[in-house]
């Protein structure tokens, strides 16, 4: 499955739209997470554990993406676009989305 | 009491929070140096010379804390106005980070260039009603790898 960003693929033609496709994930860590979180706003710095949590929803949403893709019969989802909303303290909505397409070489 | 301990959390809120944003550049620069060749560019459509690569997406994503002391400076900047530069150097280090961390993602997957480029940014964690708390930055764009 080519996931891409761009409305069109190099090398590649389009040949059928099925329309759009999205995955969420909405996740939390746990609360020793979030108590080290509060100690490094008084310290500064990456908060490395965040970083991991957000990568790992990220991954999940665009899974589920994909999976809606396979189902319409797309082999590539174009146009992708990504959207972070913190819905409640620690918590986060991943929300990912794009065109699924068919396409072939030309 | 209370004025001791908020004048210790300044304190080692701006001894830590420099440190880390002192090496956290120095980092960055190092970084951009060796990626320079790797290009990124904010461009939809693709040059006619790469039309026979690969395309894949690629992410970068960083979460960066503030420190106590820039809380504390950004909330007094906040009652005169004018540039909040405590919150400056927080956001670029985050944007320049995310897109060294997509840089890298693309040169793993071995790419020339990376098109299309997007940032996200949001607001993460508890601190989002009194102040910044924390930013999370995500750089995503499709990279293109040559096919011989």
């Amino acid at each position: 499955m080519l996931i891409s960003n761009m409305e069109v693929v190099p090398g590649k033609r389009i040949v059928r739209h099925l329309g759009m496709v999205q995955g969420s994930t909405v996740r939390a860590k746990h609360a020793g997470r979030d108590i080290m979180a509060s100690f490094k706003n008084i310290f500064g710095g990456e908060l490395k554990g965040y970083t991991e949590l957000l990568n790992e929803s990220r991954n999940e949403a665009i899974d589920r993406l994909k999976r809606q893709a396979e189902a319409l019969g797309a082999n590539a989802v174009l146009n992708v676009r990504f959207s972070t909303s913190s819905i409640a303290a620690g918590a986060s909505e991943i929300f990912v989305y794009g065109t699924a397409v068919e396409v072939e070489d030309r | 009491m209370g004025f001791l301990y908020f004048l210790a959390l300044l304190i080692i809120g701006y001894l830590f929070g420099k440190w880390a944003e002192k090496r956290h550049y120095r980092s960055i620069h190092e970084r951009e140096d060796s990626l320079r060749d790797l290009l990124v560019l904010p461009v939809r459509v693709p040059e006619p010379q790469h039309l026979s690569h690969d395309s894949t997406l690629v992410t970068g994503s960083v979460v960066i804390s503030v420190d106590y002391f820039k809380t504390v400076a950004a909330s007094l900047r906040n009652l005169f106005g004018g540039r909040v530069g405590a919150y400056e150097t927080l956001i670029d280090r985050a944007r320049r980070e995310a897109t060294l961390r997509m840089q890298e993602d693309a040169q793993l997957k071995g790419a020339e260039l990376i098109y299309n480029v997007k940032y996200e940014t949001s607001r993460i964690g508890d601190n989002a009603g009194k102040g910044l708390g924390s930013v999370e930055v995500l750089a995503y764009g499709t990279a293109l790898i040559p096919t011989r």
